[in-house]
């Protein structure tokens, strides 16, 4: 079974992220990781590949250090790191960037055919969770996204999740090739060990532009982008902040300012 | 823009009513429609007759209910229906509730029709005729307006962004029946099984205007976190250590990875504060703390802190409230 992993590096969650005069997240601030909730996708992957035989190619696009977060998961037990990389990518929304990936799982089938792409339910940048299935429609692949359970059926060749909405709890179940993404309840990533991250220096990462991907400039990046940001700025601090240590009456002072605010 | 309808997706619970955000959307609706007319689309099998009261009190004037064998509940379906709604209503912006449904579908109807599409917006205005979404990003920490620039647009907008009210004039809604042809590649995935959350009698996580929060600090203890939710009619929800303890269900998680809220008034109670929980409540109104240790993050986003035991400070809060309330 082959299988294929987006990756998206983004700025770390703990630090003070920013964003840029154009509006876009700024990515040079030095503390750029692996999105957190794309480890849950490389460890469903990973373990896949290990229950049913099979091999781990992880995928990203954006800019030069973006192959960190392809390193990260070669370090985690991939077989092999794929990193597009081409300056008409910049300032791509979620539909310009599942077109490039989607060029780019194309591209990998071509060498043998993949079974199961596997992303991370939301980006922790934008968290727009749009990209999941507009790869799956550019793809024209059946989605099961939002996985909190997953199980691969090789013999049948069956993909099938549990997924949890809002409203309700759903199973579904489709023909591989598939694509799903995970929730981080699917399960615990692993750690890379030091075994891992010394074989990693030794796996290939391919670059590939967009030329090679037959990918047309204008239809992604800002060129391609259908949203454009007019402004953003840090939101102003909270004022009139109060902060009481109970002697006996916190509740009650609680209650008072509710209806002094009129949230009662 | 103005000229052409605006268009709403009609989220409804399995006995036909309105899932409580619609009401705001057609509200915005309505404002950005102009002079055009406000459509609905109605998705599923149930009847839309317990609707229509409140969409003539919305001033809704036609209502496409899509008629296909296939399962409105699969994304790939919901697409076929909404791009038919659009074609039959002439409508160049579409609004949808943010649910994680909803932005599937919205996605795909991006990839098929070239939309422009914003997800978790908490406004829409239009200027020089194009849509533009607010939007509240990176936990809540900065605001963001982005226009978009395709020829239709796609919005799908959090619950309590807009303050619902009825039209000046109220309508006789229309209900047409719109076939939709259904492409074969939409019915690939199969709904194994689908059950219905049960109603907790509380009013819905995702758009209560008041969430109080249990977290660790409540030991398992979700009482006095159930009682102040109750005086104050509002949902109950925890953070991913009280769920994942399994002292409350899993759908009362808040959370970058659990239900985005932004009531009017949250309360967290025995919560830290962590940055991943953060991302679900920060862009809520008001913010309310309750936690014994004066260095939580979680008082740096606080309008109002207390220091102190939640056993103590919740139950005397309900108790003053209920006696302001008579
Ligand atoms: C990938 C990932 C995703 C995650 N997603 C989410 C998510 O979506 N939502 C989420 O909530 N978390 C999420 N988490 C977990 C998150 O990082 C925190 O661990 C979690 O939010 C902490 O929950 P808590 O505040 O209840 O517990 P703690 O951080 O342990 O805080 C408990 C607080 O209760 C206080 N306390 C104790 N006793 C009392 C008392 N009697 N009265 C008053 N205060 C008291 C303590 O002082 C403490 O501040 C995620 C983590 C990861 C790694």
């Amino acid at each position: 079974m082959r299988i294929v992993v987006c990756v998206k590096f983004v700025p770390d969650i703990q630090s003070d992220r920013q964003l840029g005069p154009d509006g876009r997240v700024v990515r040079d601030g030095g503390d750029g990781t692996l999105n957190e909730l794309d480890e849950n996708a490389v460890e469903a992957a990973l373990a896949l590949a290990e229950e049913h035989d099979g091999e781990v190619v992880v995928l990203t696009v954006g800019p030069d250090d973006a192959v960190d977060a392809v390193r990260k998961g070669l370090q985690m037990g991939a077989d092999e790191a794929v990193h597009v990389l081409d300056d008409d990518v910049a300032g791509s929304d979620a539909i310009g960037t599942a077109r490039v990936l989607a060029a780019a799982v194309r591209h990998l089938s071509a060498d043998a055919p993949v079974d199961l792409v596997v992303t991370g339910m939301a980006g922790l940048d934008g968290l727009t969770s749009l990209l999941p299935t507009a790869l799956a429609e550019e793809l024209d692949l059946p989605a099961l996204p939002l996985a909190s359970s997953l199980t691969v059926d090789p013999d049948a060749r069956t993909a099938t999740v549990t997924r949890r909405l809002d409203h309700a709890t759903e199973t579904l179940t489709a023909d591989l090739p598939a694509l799903v993404s995970v929730t981080d309840g699917l399960n615990e990533p692993r750690y890379p060990n030091f075994k891992g991250i010394m074989a990693a220096r030794k796996k290939p990462v391919t670059t590939l532009t967009l030329a090679e991907l037959g990918v047309d400039p204008s239809t992604v990046g800002a060129a391609g982008a259908r949203t454009r940001v007019l402004e953003a700025a840090p939101r102003p601090p909270r004022e009139d902040r109060v902060l009481v240590t109970d002697t006996g009456d916190a509740g009650t002072r609680l209650a008072a300012w509710l209806v002094e605010r009129k949230l009662v | 823009m103005t000229a052409t309808p605006v268009l709403v997706l009609l989220d409804h619970a399995a006995d036909g009513t309105l899932r409580p955000p619609v009401r705001e959307l057609l509200t915005l609706a309505r404002d950005l429609a102009g002079d055009a007319e406000v459509h609905g689309v109605w998705a599923g099998g149930e009847d839309v007759a317990a609707a229509l009261p409140v969409l003539g009190a919305q001033g809704v004037t036609t209502v496409h209910r899509l008629v296909t064998d296939a399962d409105p509940h699969l994304s790939s379906v919901l697409a076929d229906g909404l791009q038919a709604a659009l074609g039959a209503s002439g409508a160049s912006l579409l609004l949808l509730v943010s649910s994680f449904e909803n932005k599937e579908a919205a996605a795909r109807l991006a990839v098929r029709t070239g939309a422009g599409v914003v997800t978790d917006a908490d406004g829409v205005t239009l200027q020089e005729g194009q849509v533009v979404a607010h939007k509240t990003v990176l936990a809540g920490t900065w605001t963001t307006r982005c226009a978009v620039t395709a020829p239709s647009a796609v919005v799908t907008v959090k619950a309590n962004s807009v303050a619902a009210q009825d039209a000046a004039v109220p309508s006789d809604p229309r209900v047409v029946d719109l076939p939709v042809a259904v492409a074969p590649s939409s019915t690939r995935v199969r709904v194994v099984e689908r059950t219905e959350h049960a109603a907790s009698g509380r009013p819905d996580l995702g758009s209560a205007h008041v969430v109080v929060v249990g977290g660790r600090g409540t030991e398992g203890d979700f009482a006095p976190v159930e009682e102040l939710a109750d005086v104050l009619g509002g949902a109950v929800g925890a953070t991913r250590v009280a769920t994942d303890e399994g002292w409350i269900g899993h759908d009362a998680q808040i959370g970058q990875t659990g239900v985005t809220v932004s009531p009017r008034l949250y309360i967290g109670a025995g919560v830290s504060g962590a940055v991943h929980h953060r991302g679900g409540m920060q862009a809520s109104g008001t913010i309310v703390a309750v936690n014994s240790d004066p260095d939580a993050p979680i008082f740096e986003i606080a309008d109002f802190g207390v220091v102190g035991d939640l056993f103590t400070v919740l139950p005397q809060a309900a108790a003053e409230l209920r006696r302001l309330q008579g």
